[in-house]
């Protein structure tokens, strides 16, 4: 599915500046656990893709985004709409 | 079996640790006496009072005072009852003209408490479908409010104009939308830039509810807030407000020009099933809104004192959360948690008591020491608190 990688690649592209402790980026990576990011970094990184893709993540739906895989949906979902 | 309470042992953990450095409590000070709205013994000792939002000083006037007692007398200790059963009395309605008085607008509507009207207000309006667009660094109340409810929640940079019209733009032409912001955020004691934000939230069909619960009384010509500082009252939908503050009682309200406001009575959760205000409280609360609309010396001596502070402090080496004195909170930022209680200590045992602030209820993960002023502290006192920071500063190797 090559929708899907570039959708990854592109998000993980913004995570990048964000990922302080240089951790390898997978799917099943998440933002609380494995990136530690603070409500300011999720409030910055939540910013950043709005803008990029033009779209909304509502609170709502961020709290059902854990890991990386997730907002691949998420955004892929939004995007399509 | 699961102990429910294993979930706070972080918490837990944390505050034993900063206890153990010898630290007192901050968290669990207690007012032993309360001379003055400036002044209470604390520990046995006499205390200088910076943290009490008691901007206008009123929890001591005569005149608020003597209205109390008045009611006490004739209408008793409470209502036991809800605003729409047995518990709207004389008081109740006089409280919420004398409201509707001081903003010129057509309706109030009395809650038990500040939280419960942004709770109440936010949850009911706000329905499924609808969206939310709020500052991301909003009072707990107003996010209460919005997980009360089923509406989607869309939050936007701190003060970012640009942000929020971005945000808007995004959103469905013809849903529901209320825009929330505050006047003063109450953590840095910052102003909002409501007269751009309300133009690009009107732009965008929005309806518009501003929190003046840190402006009331002190800001703008007749103290009704900063949107009327800014000139833009006549463009907000609701006005949410607490006499917890400048009022210097306790409870909370909507103010609104909307033509179908009077249907929040049956319909806001937070409003119906709770008990009133006692009659003593909304007759103190009538009292002293009526004396706030007349009160522009005190505003005038409030304002000196808040900028005299933020300079001196400035001058001896604290960093603070504004450039300029923009409201009556002035925040210290303090290096970590650690040494903020260690200065929180400081400064109590040198006779003078601030608000702790930290994460989560501050912005950036920062710990803040809030100051607010009070029209009541004199210039002698603002010049002897800058004394104490300067001492308890030094002691604890912030300065």
């Amino acid at each position: 599915m090559t929708d899907r990688s570039e959708m990854f690649d592109r998000l993980k592209g913004l995570i990048e500046p964000f990922n302080k402790k240089g951790i390898e980026v997978g799917e099943a990576t998440t933002f609380a656990g494995d990136l530690e990011w603070d409500s300011l970094t999720v409030m910055d990184f939540v910013a950043e893709v709005e803008d990029s893709f033009d779209i909304i993540i509502s609170m709502n739906l961020q709290a059902e985004i854990e890991n990386v895989g997730q907002l691949v949906d998420a955004v892929t979902k939004l995007t399509a709409a | 079996m699961t102990d429910l309470f294993s979930k706070f042992d972080a918490l837990i953990a944390q505050r034993e640790g900063l206890l153990a450095t010898g630290v007192k409590d901050p968290f669990s000070l207690v007012m032993e006496e309360v001379k003055s709205p400036t002044v209470a013994v604390v520990n046995g000792k006499e205390t200088i009072l910076l943290g009490t939002y008691n901007y206008m000083g009123m929890t001591f006037d005569d005149d608020v005072i003597a209205a109390g007692k008045q009611a006490l007398d004739e209408f008793g200790a409470g209502t036991t009852g809800s605003r729409v059963l047995n518990g709207t009395f004389q008081g109740h309605k006089e409280c919420e003209d004398a409201l509707k008085e001081f903003y010129g607008m057509d309706h109030a509507m009395v809650f038990s408490t500040g939280y419960q009207a942004n709770l109440g207000i936010i949850s009911t309006i706000a329905g499924k479908g609808d969206y939310i667009i709020l500052d991301i660094d909003s009072h707990a109340s107003i996010y209460d409010g919005c997980k009360m409810g089923d509406a989607e929640i869309v939050a936007f940079r701190h003060n970012d104009v640009e942000a929020l019209e971005k945000r808007l733009k995004r959103l469905p032409a013809d849903a529901g939308k209320l825009v929330v912001l505050e006047g003063v955020y109450s953590m840095l004691g910052d102003v909002a830039p409501l007269k751009e934000m309300i133009r690009v939230s009107k732009e965008a069909g929005a309806m518009i509810l501003v929190d003046e619960a840190h402006s009331m009384g002190f800001i703008g010509e007749n103290g009704r807030g900063v949107a009327e500082e800014q000139g833009v009252l006549d463009d907000v939908d609701f006005v949410i407000g607490t006499f917890s503050k400048s009022v210097g009682t306790v409870g909370g309200f909507c103010v609104s020009n909307h033509p179908k406001f009077e249907i929040m009575r049956l319909v806001c959760r937070p409003y119906v099933f709770t008990a009133s205000l006692p009659p003593s409280v909304v007759a103190c609360s009538a009292a002293s809104i009526r004396k706030l609309m007349h009160n522009g010396n005190k505003r005038a001596h409030l304002w000196e004192n808040s900028k005299n502070l933020h300079q001196g402090l400035r001058d001896l080496g604290f960093q603070l959360g504004t450039p300029n004195a923009q409201s009556a909170i002035i925040a210290v930022i303090m290096p970590d948690l650690e040494k903020g209680a260690a200065m929180w200590a400081a400064l109590l045992e040198n006779g003078l008591y601030v608000n702790l602030a930290r994460p989560p209820a501050t912005p950036a993960g920062m710990t803040l020491l809030r100051c607010s002023l009070c029209a009541e502290h004199t210039s002698d006192q603002v010049a002897d608190i800058l004394d104490r920071f300067a001492r308890a500063g030094k002691a604890v190797g912030i300065i």
